[in-house]
């Protein structure tokens, strides 16, 4: 099977080298292997059907570049597409009306809804609101008060006190007067979850939202997602006037084609993601890496490019095999890994070309590289054979090791034990890709978030 | 018609289990109304078999995230099949389709069965939010209703409330939950085979923290569990169980591999199939590597977990 999107075209496109236009006929193969991409990475097969007939209506005709196949060029039509659907960038939270404004929460079960109450603060912080308070209206789910006064204790926000024997718009209304009374900014009500077929409970939120008059009305899903994601959007988006979307549990390895999916038939910003249990798990919203995440295949093309640019094909090739296979990578070519990531634009410039890596922030990535340029100072000073077999490096060639490289004999051995941690997840590269790799060493290299 | 799934808790909890047959039955009335719906429309909708009522086939089951490769395998055999048996009649196809797809899922039908160990040990894991917690509740009513004690540990020691919401589980069931105030899940779980050793019971059942199989090091820790619990019974854990969100697409096909390398998954239990969601994910997971589909949920209620029957899943797709 195909990893991405690029792989998938490559092979149909070979045959079309030398035509110069995109035909119905040139382009139907292609066509056909983005509809299956799109399909594995979960976006829903209606949308996948409006997306592919948008997108050959943009492709026919057009002239393929001297410097691109037409696979190339197709692929660049559809990211494009794909970026434009995905909608705006970081829309910010609204907070245009008397406050305290109120935030409404509302999505299936275990989506990740109070979760994303704890994570909201933050994102209300940074935009200088100071006073927020949570409540919640969940009198069903067992602990569900008791889980969102944790997360507001977590995020250092006032939480309102409710008990299960309590009416969901009771709790609400008491909530709104409360934080009326004590001037907040924001109140953040939290909700049940519930199912969009469940016909008592989206009464239920629907007589909340008339009460409380949302100026935000957020709809969380779970970026894993399948095929139902239209149905359930569409439901939603129909009971409530929803204002924006939090796409959840993206750091996952989930395409999360429902983005696109939700996005399409609730005609809502993605507001943010979340990328982590934790409540400093969430981001704004990116539209481009969500598409090439949807793909599958990171900026593909402009990796593919500086790859020309900056590798020496061969040292490549050689380790590419090697990591295929688990098998005889040595410290050389964990070295030349090392220098042809630093060729590619470095650490950062990896990242930012791979999918499901936006969590990598600035500090965290040139603290990354510093202890990139320390491992490799580390290896030069190492003899040919301490490079083929790290086993026979004991105590004394560890201090000549450390003094050659002038760092500490601990420096010796935490590389000497990420090394072998980079073995193991070689196996781990041969099953799944880069991407899955990078992700491992993230926890390995100091200073990069788990 | 759903408005029974929210009740107050107290209510729940003092329902006689009279009911259950009748939940049973609704409950599946539900997937099966949800299921075949479009494959009443389709077969009423063509005479003859063409490539028409093929493609309408292929929508069905890929927007029941039955996923690209698997649909083929299944449209392929379907295929053989119309020719080998000569079949021409839109109506025949309704059949043999039914029995592709009970072919494919037959290894899964494999009850639990408890009785072999005392206490028999289940470990439950799956991603955030699958609904682990509440199978465990779900799991314990069960358990009780064929007269087998039962205890709880509260594995989960990250997730904020997460022992608070087990001990609700706990109450309901009036079965006792075990668990620290923070601190080590594997210690945690130990401690409850420990005791339910000491206490003669019959089901530990052991409540994991949701993760997502990209965070390793949350993998290695759920190996640290599983390694413990054999600590403290050799022959534990006795099975272990992948809960599934059917909401979930494609990528409940990584998680199962994910999860039965890091810990030898024995059972799945597929849950929230009471929405529109169809957990056609199944039928690629039969195709790659079948695992038991223990149980499926249907609700949030103690009485909302049944078995997985094959003949069922697929009468309620095709009735
Ligand atoms: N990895 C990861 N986990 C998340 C994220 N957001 C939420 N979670 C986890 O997902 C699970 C469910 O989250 P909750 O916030 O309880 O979900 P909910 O929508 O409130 O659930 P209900 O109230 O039962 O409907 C918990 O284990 C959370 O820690 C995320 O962005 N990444
Ligand atoms: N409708 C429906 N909801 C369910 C079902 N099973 C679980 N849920 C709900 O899904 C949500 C999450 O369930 P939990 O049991 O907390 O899930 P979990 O896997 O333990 O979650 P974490 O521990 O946070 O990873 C809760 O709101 C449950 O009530 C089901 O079969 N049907
Ligand atoms: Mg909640
Ligand atoms: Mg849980």
């Amino acid at each position: 099977m195909f990893d991405n999107l690029s792989q998938r075209l490559g092979a149909v496109v070979k045959n079309l080298r030398g035509q110069g236009r995109l035909t119905e006929a040139n382009i139907q193969d292609a066509l056909r292997e983005v509809r299956v991409a799109l399909l594995e990475a979960d976006v829903a097969l209606p949308v996948v059907r409006d997306f592919i007939a948008r997108v050959k209506e943009r492709a026919l005709g057009q002239d393929v570049l001297h410097s691109l196949t037409p696979g190339q060029m197709l692929i660049g039509i559809v990211q494009k597409e794909l970026t434009a659907l995905m909608g705006e960038q970081a829309v910010p939270l609204s907070f245009a009306a008397q406050p305290p404004v109120v935030y409404l929460m509302a999505g299936l079960q275990g989506a990740g809804k109070t979760t994303s109450c704890g994570k909201l603060v933050r994102m209300i912080r940074a935009q200088g609101k100071k006073k927020v308070l949570l409540v919640s209206c969940d009198v069903y789910r067992p602990a569900a008060i008791e889980q969102l006064k944790t997360v507001a204790a977590q995020a250092e926000a006032e939480f309102f006190p409710a008990a299960p024997d309590q009416k969901p718009l009771d709790i609400a209304l008491a909530a709104l007067d409360y934080a009326r009374r004590h001037f907040f900014d924001v109140l953040i009500v939290d909700t049940a979850g519930r199912l969009h077929v469940d016909e008592a409970m989206m009464q239920e939120i629907r007589e909340l939202h008339a009460a409380l008059k949302p100026v935000e009305t957020l709809f969380v899903v779970d970026a894993m997602q399948g095929q139902d994601a239209v149905n359930t959007a569409k439901a939603f988006g129909d009971a409530l006037p929803l204002t924006g979307i939090i796409l959840t549990k993206l750091d996952g390895d989930a395409r999360g084609g429902a983005a696109l999916s939700v996005r399409q038939v609730t005609g809502k910003p993605i507001k943010f993601v979340g990328v982590g249990e934790k409540l400093s798990g969430i981001e704004v919203f990116h539209p481009e890496r969500m598409a090439s995440r949807i793909l599958g295949m990171g900026d593909v093309l402009s990796l593919i490019e500086e790859a020309q640019k900056g590798v020496d094909q061969a040292e490549a090739l050689k380790v590419a095999k090697k990591l295929k296979t688990g098998k005889g990578f040595d410290l050389d070519d964990f070295k030349t890994q090392i220098q042809q990531m630093q060729k590619m634009g470095g650490l950062g410039g990896l990242v930012d070309k791979l999918p499901g890596m936006g969590q990598l922030k600035a500090g965290d990535l040139a603290q990354g590289e510093k202890q990139m340029r320390r491992i490799e100072g580390i290896i030069n000073s190492m003899t040919p054979q301490e490079r083929r077999q790290p086993e026979i490096i004991k105590a004394s060639r560890k201090r000549r090791i450390a003094a050659g490289a002038g760092v500490q004999v601990q420096d010796v051995n935490r590389l000497l034990a990420q090394f072998e941690q980079m073995q193991k997840m070689m196996k781990t590269f041969a099953k799944g890709g880069m991407a899955k790799m990078m992700r491992g060493m993230k926890g390995m290299l100091p200073g990069m978030p788990r | 018609m759903f408005s029974f799934f929210k009740k107050d808790p107290a209510a729940e909890a003092a329902k006689p289990a009279a009911s259950w047959a009748e939940r049973l039955k609704s409950g599946l009335s539900r997937t099966r109304s949800a299921l075949t719906q479009p494959f009443a429309s389709l077969f009423a909708a063509h005479a003859k078999i063409d490539e028409a009522l093929y493609e309408e086939l292929e929508t069905i089951l890929i927007t029941a995230d039955v996923g690209v490769e698997a649909t083929q395998h299944l449209l392929g055999a379907l295929r053989a099949r119309v020719k080998r048996d000569g079949l021409t009649e839109a109506g025949q196809l309704k059949t043999a389709l039914k029995a592709v797809l009970g072919e494919l899922l037959a290894p899964l039908e494999q009850p639990l069965d408890v009785s072999g160990h005392k206490p028999f040990v289940i470990m439950l894991a799956g991603v955030n939010g699958a609904g682990k917690t509440t199978t465990i509740g779900k799991l314990a009513w069960r358990l009780r209703q064929e007269g087998r004690r039962v205890m709880l540990a509260a594995g989960d020691t990250f997730r904020a409330a997460a022992r608070e919401q087990l001990e609700e589980w706990g109450a309901r069931n009036q079965v006792e939950v075990i668990g620290g105030q923070g601190g080590d899940p594997a210690a945690v779980i130990f401690d409850a085979i420990q005791s339910a050793k000491a206490r003669g019971i019959d089901v530990v059942l052991a409540d994991t923290a949701g993760r997502l199989p990209t965070q390793l090091h949350l993998m290695e820790e759920l190996k640290k569990i599983r390694r413990v619990i054999q600590k403290a019974e050799p022959s534990a854990p006795h099975e272990v169980l992948l809960v599934l969100d059917a909401n979930i697409g494609q990528n409940a096909l990584t998680q199962a591999q994910a999860f039965d390398e890091a810990i030898g998954v024995t059972g799945l239990v597929l849950t929230k199939l009471d929405g529109t969601a169809k957990g056609g994910v199944i039928a690629a997971l039969a195709k790659r590597r079948p695992i038991p589909v223990r149980f499926i949920g249907v609700g949030e209620g103690l009485e909302d977990l049944q078995p997985f029957r094959v003949d069922e899943f697929v009468d309620a797709l095709f009735a």
